[in-house]
């Protein structure tokens, strides 16, 4: 080893403190985890995938063909093989990813609307107001979120709005508490007392100091939510609740897909994966997003 | 502690009132008839009309709301008209089932997420952390209906070792019974199973560099003890929050386990009511679910209590 | 003094996290004797707390491991000692008292339980017996309604008396060493004078050695026989109290005892100390590790590492100017603090 000099001391120093510098930037921290950054790059493509699917898709999604049922997959030019109806499995699962990406974000949109709005009532103005809504969110949070969402759709009827509004009403409760909690830590800050005594309105106060607060957890809690989303889609859609047939749903091939487990199993198999890829990669960029943005939030 | 207990038996009143509200409110937004609704497309017109009648859907709608809640409190959840008995007949019929079910579910999931958790969290970083953390976020990411599938696909129809559907009874000896228990259990457990290994993790990474852990060391304790009574003890409190939470998925995890396994509990009379179009019975199972979803609750956060010594008598919360 | 009870030899303490490694302790060695009191001082993060868990084999491993250096207990190495053999040792033979007593009991057992689990370890007796036991070890240490308290778990107690729980617990099975890392830093200042009371007392009782560790020197002067100065995971000046209080030699020792009469000037506890910081023990040092804080700095100091030199017998200091050939003096200090910024 040579002899250490101060000068050489100084540029180890500073080489530490950039170093750690970088290491604070938020895309490094997200993409440094590895996983979250596969979670994101399959969320990309399942993207391009929903928004390209006419281009992507072999077949006409719809397109029946008595001839060609039950087939296994890369039987006569069909990649992933054909349901009961002779319809193309991979070019359906393909237009599938719209429907799940459709139904969780339009929900997710829907209930972090909503349940934001309550939120911030709620916690903003407390006493009664707060006391009303909160407990109209717990006695819909006492009711497990796929129920709520199924009573709904008996109600609603089948249809992909329908689904929409009956995933994104179920969402409001968890958003509104979300909300709610940072609007009362946000509210505590010295700040806020100082912007009022400023003499600045309560709508002002909101939407310029505790909305943007709270924007980093909901971001977090909104992308978990979207997973749980496509995951009720699916299951709604399984148990004939969801999306009116023949529209391709990943849930709806499914249940299609136990009936005939044992004749053509990869329907309910290719499906599922489908269901299983898509929920993961979104909570792995989930967890990252939480790990980058406050690893000690506690949602 | 009787106080406690008291007060937290009164405070869940007002959520059962909403939880009842809501109920009731989704029945009467219905568009069109209720009734009509509820006795189907084939139903005349006459029937539809002395069905409304006979719900009391032309009076006026607070008398309807009492009329409700009287029936609730005499558990009186209605008539369905495709079974052709009472909803609670009914429901006490199956909610043993599901009851043993989710139990099964849990237990299961304690048995492998806990002992996960902690390995993962005594090995922080090493290979079988990784493992156990990316089988925590495979586990909270699966569609447990398509699990279901898997298994029977797998165990059922390929090696035929366990039966696809049904379940068997405890009183044909204790093989008849689990054997129709294991698959779906196994698929309803995989869910909370990752989820507490994660939280167990988590709170075990917290717990084990605490001060108490080191002086238990300190005194000579056996590190399983240090880690299994010190430790744990410790990281329960956490665990039992996540354990009400995951009632939840448990209970609704369960609608779609037993239509796989065709298990006869409240899951599978929701979709089979679902496909008769026999909403009565739909609504008024989500309901009684919801019931028992909040007095469960109740019950974790009485045992919160008895864990954690620390919580506070007064608000019942250690949150 | 009594025989030699522990002696630490060129001690290395390494932590491994992630790549980045920190060399935490970098060749202490002191020596205990039965009844004798040391105290280990230094600013935080010098190493205390890590050479008193090194000193019981408690390192966390992973991320800490012991890389060399001997730990000899009673004439044997224990630094190789296997873990059952340790257990034995921890909490009969020596054990330990921490800085924070609302953190160091176990929420959620009762103080009773914690008391009995040791002497139950430890001493083959029945439930029942040790039930006694604990009961005669909380009147000890001066908790009134002991039998009461037994039942109580420790959010139910005050700080002073949670700190003289864990004097009972660690006392329990009559150690020859108490190592109190911080016993009184958490305390108020009147309970403080209590509890260093009342382990001297008890020091009396059982002929304990005591391992003192704090950054308060007050504490050192009162209740210590010999001191330890710890910097960077080194030894930087040791002897006997007598010696370090008379007449103090490395450029740190100085530094400690000017922070300790500012504070004391002050009343308030804010510790205007040495300015500068201590070196990230992730890189080598290569030369004394004070040398960038040091204001009698010269370049050899920052060149090779100062070896340790008896300056009179017993009181070793680590440091380039303070040997028998070239004294460095606190007179000086205008004069070479000058000298030192014109370089
Ligand atoms: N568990 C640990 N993991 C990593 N580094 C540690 C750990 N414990 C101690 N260290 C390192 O050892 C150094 C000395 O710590 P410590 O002995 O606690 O100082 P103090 O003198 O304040 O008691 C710290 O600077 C820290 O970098
Ligand atoms: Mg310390």
């Amino acid at each position: 080893m040579h002899n250490e000099t101060a000068s050489d001391r100084e540029l180890l120093y500073e080489e530490q403190y950039k170093r750690a510098q970088k290491e604070q930037s938020f895309m490094r921290k997200l993409l440094r985890n590895k996983l979250a950054a596969f979670g994101f790059f399959v969320m990309i493509v399942l993207v391009f995938t929903a928004i390209f699917a006419p281009w992507i898709a072999t077949h006409p999604p719809h397109q029946m063909d008595v001839t060609r049922t039950l087939l296994g997959p890369g039987e006569m030019g069909h990649l992933l093989g054909t349901d009961s109806y002779g319809r193309d499995t991979f070019s359906r699962i393909i237009y599938g990813a719209r429907i799940s990406l459709i139904v969780g974000v339009a929900a997710v949109v829907f209930g972090a609307v909503f349940g934001s709005l309550l939120g911030v009532i709620s916690g903003y103005f407390g006493g009664k107001i707060d006391a009303i809504i909160m407990r109209i969110m717990d006695g819909m949070m006492a009711f497990p979120f796929i129920l709520l969402a199924i009573v709904l759709m008996t109600v609603f009827g089948q249809g992909l709005m329908n689904v929409i509004f009956a995933i994104g009403i179920a969402n409001i409760p968890g958003f509104a508490r979300v909300v709610r909690g940072q609007v009362l830590s946000v509210k505590e800050a010295d700040y806020i007392d100082v912007t009022r005594s400023l003499g600045a309105k309560n709508t002002r106060i909101i939407f310029h100091h505790v909305l943007p607060n709270s924007i980093a957890p909901l971001i977090v809690y909104a992308t978990m939510a979207v997973a749980g989303a496509i995951i009720s889609e699916a299951s709604l859609s399984f148990l004939g609740l969801g999306v009116q047939p023949p529209t391709a749903s990943w849930g709806s091939m499914l249940q299609e897909g136990k009936d005939y487990l044992v004749l053509n199993p990869e329907l309910a198999t290719i499906s599922g994966l489908a269901i299983l890829i898509t929920v993961l990669s979104i909570n792995l960029f989930g967890d990252g997003l939480r790990d980058a943005l406050d690893p000690k939030m506690k949602i | 502690m009787k106080g406690f207990l008291l007060r937290r038996v009164l405070q869940i009143v007002p959520t059962l009132l909403v939880v009842a509200i809501i109920v009731f409110l989704i029945t009467r937004i219905m568009p069109g008839n209720p009734a009509a609704v509820l006795l189907g497309p084939q139903a005349s017109v006459e029937d539809i009309e002395a069905y409304a009648q006979q719900l009391g859907l032309n009076d006026p709608i607070i008398s309807q709301f009492f009329q409700y809640i009287i029936n609730l409190i005499t558990f009186d959840f209605g008539n369905s008209l495709t079974y052709n008995q009472p909803v609670i007949t009914l429901l006490i019929e199956r909610f043993p089932n599901t009851i043993l079910l989710a139990l099964s579910a849990l237990v299961i999931a304690m048995v492998i997420g806990v002992p996960a958790g902690i390995i993962a969290a005594k090995r922080q970083n090493s290979f079988i952390d990784y493992l156990v953390t990316t089988f925590s976020l495979v586990g909270v990411s699966m569609p447990i209906f398509w699990l279901g599938l898997m298994l029977v696909l797998f165990f059922s129809v390929n090696l035929g070792w366990l039966p696809a559907t049904g379940m068997g009874s405890f009183d044909d000896g204790l093989w008849a019974g689990l054997r129709h228990l294991i698959l779906p259990s196994i698929a309803l457990a995989t869910i909370p199973a990752a989820e507490f290994a994660r939280i167990i993790r988590s709170s075990m990474l917290e717990v084990v560099s605490q001060d108490y852990i080191k002086a238990a060391r300190s005194k000579g304790v056996h590190e399983f003890f240090v880690i299994c009574k010190h430790g744990l003890k410790n990281a329960l409190t956490p665990l039992l929050t996540v354990i009400g939470l995951q009632f939840s998925n448990l209970l609704g995890g369960a609608v779609l386990t037993e239509t796989i396994f065709s298990w006869p509990g409240m899951g599978l009379l929701i979709v089979d009511a679902i496909e008769r179009r026999d909403y009565m019975v739909v609504q008024s199972t989500v309901l009684f679910i919801a019931i028992i979803y909040v007095v469960i609750n109740l019950i974790v956060d009485i045992l919160y209590k008895v864990v954690n010594p620390k919580v506070n008598l007064d608000t019942g919360g250690g949150k | 003094m009594g025989e030699e009870l522990l002696r630490v030899e060129d001690l290395f303490v390494e932590f491994k996290t992630g790549s980045i490694v920190t060399k935490a302790i970098n060749g202490v060695s002191f020596s205990l004797h039965q009844n004798e009191t040391l105290g280990i001082v230094g600013e935080s993060g010098s190493g205390k707390s890590v050479t008193a868990s090194a000193a019981m084999r408690l390192i966390p491993n992973p991320p800490g491991r012991i890389t060399s250096g001997s730990i000899v207990y009673k004439g044997q190495d224990i630094s190789q000692l296997n873990e059952s053999k340790m257990r034995k040792l921890r909490g009969n033979e020596m054990s330990m008292i921490f800085q924070d007593p609302t953190t160091s009991l176990n929420p959620v057992f009762t103080v009773g339980h914690q008391l009995m689990e040791s002497i139950r370890i430890h001493k083959n007796l029945s439930k029942r017996e040790a039930k006694q036991e604990s009961l005669r070890m909380l009147e000890l240490v001066g908790i009134p309604a002991a039998k009461q308290r037994l039942k109580m778990y420790p959010h139910e107690f005050s700080g002073g008396m949670r700190q003289r729980v864990m004097i009972a617990i660690a006392l329990s099975c009559q150690p020859q060493l108490l190592i109190a890392d911080e016993p009184t830093t958490a305390l108020d200042v009147t309970v403080q004078a209590q509890i260093l009371a009342l382990m001297k007392d008890l020091q009396r009782e059982f002929g304990m050695a005591i391992m003192m560790i704090t950054h308060d020197l007050g504490v050192v002067w009162e209740t210590c026989d010999s001191i330890i100065v710890m910097y960077a995971g080194q030894v930087m000046e040791r002897g006997s109290v007598r010696q370090v209080y008379d007449k103090p030699l490395h450029p740190y020792t100085w530094g400690l005892l000017d922070s300790q009469i500012a504070s004391d000037q002050n009343s308030q506890e804010v510790l205007p100390a040495i300015p500068g910081s201590p070196p990230d023990l992730s890189f080598d040092v290569q030369g004394c590790p004070f040398a960038d804080r040091c204001p009698y700095v010269e370049e050899i100091c920052r060149e090779s590492k100062p070896a340790r030199v008896a300056i009179e017998d017993g009181h070793e200091v680590a440091c380039h100017f303070q040997t028998d050939t070239s004294e460095l003096t606190r007179k000086e200090e205008a004069n070479i603090g000058a000298s030192a910024t014109g370089s």
